[in-house]
């Protein structure tokens, strides 16, 4: 009986990695609705915007995307340098929804509990990168 | 239902510095091991979970204390140490070590808790689910008082440190978490089973809370609002499989403050209140917590 229930969940365990490994690099940004996509960043224009989003950026995201945002290789996760075109083509709508989904295949969390505004300060900060 | 006098006041406090001193004490030496570690802890509750799980990696330390002086016993302050490591965005995983001292009686390991937590969805919803698994291995004398259910009161405080009384329990949480414009409100069912031959108890756990600011401050600065959160939680019994409801059980209520130090430990204060005469009068909970970034990766040398 309990061998049975092993079974069941390592089945269960399988499937899920399978679901999980089945999404590609980039693809989160297909996966945007278009609402969230046209979403205007409200800190645009805020000159104190790209120092604040780079004091969260160094708080909570430079432990994996580097202290300098050009990204590192940890084992087998290689995060992404945000230096990189496709961070600069991407809306800052699309950048806020995939900050506050994560990408979790990739090891991105959610960062839901950051307010909006950091969020928002957080984008202008990696759209200020050169 | 709060029976502190001069005395007891004063032994709790001298309890609760000599706490203060060994956290402190083993924060310091973390930090000094850790090299360049980071901040911030999870969780804006001492009870009620919400569905921020650890980062993929990262291994956090913190000690969750409760004092308080229950009618009829004498003053004491439990310590639930726990180590908090990501797994997965997706999973976080926890082990607690429980030790409790009471004053004239005896400063004594209760025992251990391994604990999982799985987010079955992964994007942000208007409510996330976290499905939430707990075994537990404790004695009678465990008083970290991590959650209440069944018919849990103030009288389980009451007998002499008794490490004789085995509690091995397997405990299941759904978690529902949801934000909103800064705030977060999480609300916990509880369901517990001592392994031995006691029926499912249940209890609940609520919270609320929202950080102090919206935006950053362009300035590095530790005493800025965007580094403090204020929020309420309450928790409490709800009774067995055979008597479920509010009748014989324990309830409490109290504001949280947190303060996530930029670069440094979180703090997290709570003074709690019991609702009812089946509850301790008045608990006070401290937590000291430190994070440590991809921790495991250190220890092999990737930075």
């Amino acid at each position: 009986m309990i061998s049975r229930y092993i079974s069941c969940a390592l089945l269960t365990l399988t499937l899920t990695g399978i679901l999980l490994a089945s999404a590609g690099d980039g693809e989160w940004l297909h996966k945007v609705p278009a609402k969230d996509r046209n979403r205007p960043n409200p800190f645009a224009g805020d000159p104190d915007a790209p120092a604040a989003g780079g004091k969260i950026f160094a708080e909570h995201c430079a432990q994996c995307h580097g202290e300098d945002a050009q990204g590192k290789a940890e084992g087998k996760h290689i995060r992404p340098n945000l230096h990189a075109e496709r961070v600069k083509q991407a809306t800052p709508g699309e950048l806020f929804w995939l900050l506050t989904n994560g990408s979790q295949k990739n090891g991105m969390p959610s960062w839901s509990r950051l307010p909006d505004g950091q969020r928002w300060q957080v984008i202008t900060y990696l759209k200020s990168l050169p | 239902m709060l029976s502190l006098d001069a005395t007891q006041l004063q032994l709790m406090i001298s309890i609760l510095a000599q706490k203060l001193k060994v956290s402190a004490g083993f924060f310091l030496g973390s930090a000094l091991l850790g090299g360049v570690a980071q901040l911030r802890a999870q969780e804006n509750y001492f009870i009620t979970y919400s569905h921020e799980m650890e980062e993929p990696g990262n291994l956090e330390i913190a000690a969750k204390n409760v004092s308080g002086a229950p009618k009829g016993s004498n003053p004491f302050v439990a310590t639930a140490l726990e180590f908090e490591y990501g797994l997965q965005t997706w999973w976080t995983t926890e082990l607690y070590l429980d030790g409790q001292s009471t004053f004239s009686q005896s400063t004594l390991f209760t025992g251990f808790r391994l604990e999982n937590r799985i987010r079955p969805l992964l994007r942000e919803h208007w409510i996330n689910p976290v499905l939430y698994f707990e075994f537990e291995d404790i004695n009678g004398a465990d008083k970290v008082l991590l959650e209440v259910v069944g018919h849990d009161s103030r009288a389980d405080f009451l007998p002499r440190n008794n490490r004789a009384e085995k509690l091995r329990e397997a405990e299941l949480k759904l978690i529902l978490s949801s934000n909103f414009r800064g705030w977060n409100v999480s609300e916990n069912v509880i369901a517990e089973k001592n392994l031995n031959a006691s029926p499912w108890e249940f209890g609940y756990a609520v919270g609320a809370s929202r950080a102090l600011a919206q935006a950053a401050s362009a300035k590095p600065c530790r005493f800025c609002r965007e580094n403090f959160a204020l929020g309420t939680e309450m928790y409490g019994g709800l009774g067995d499989r055979y008597s479920f409801g509010l009748a014989g059980t324990s309830h409490y209520l109290g504001p949280v403050a947190i303060w996530n130090i930029p670069r440094g430990p979180t703090l997290r204060l709570s003074p709690n209140f019991g609702l009812n005469h089946n509850s301790n009068g008045f608990l006070m909970r401290f937590m000291l917590a430190y994070e440590f970034d991809q921790f495991f990766s250190k220890l092999r040398g990737q930075r």
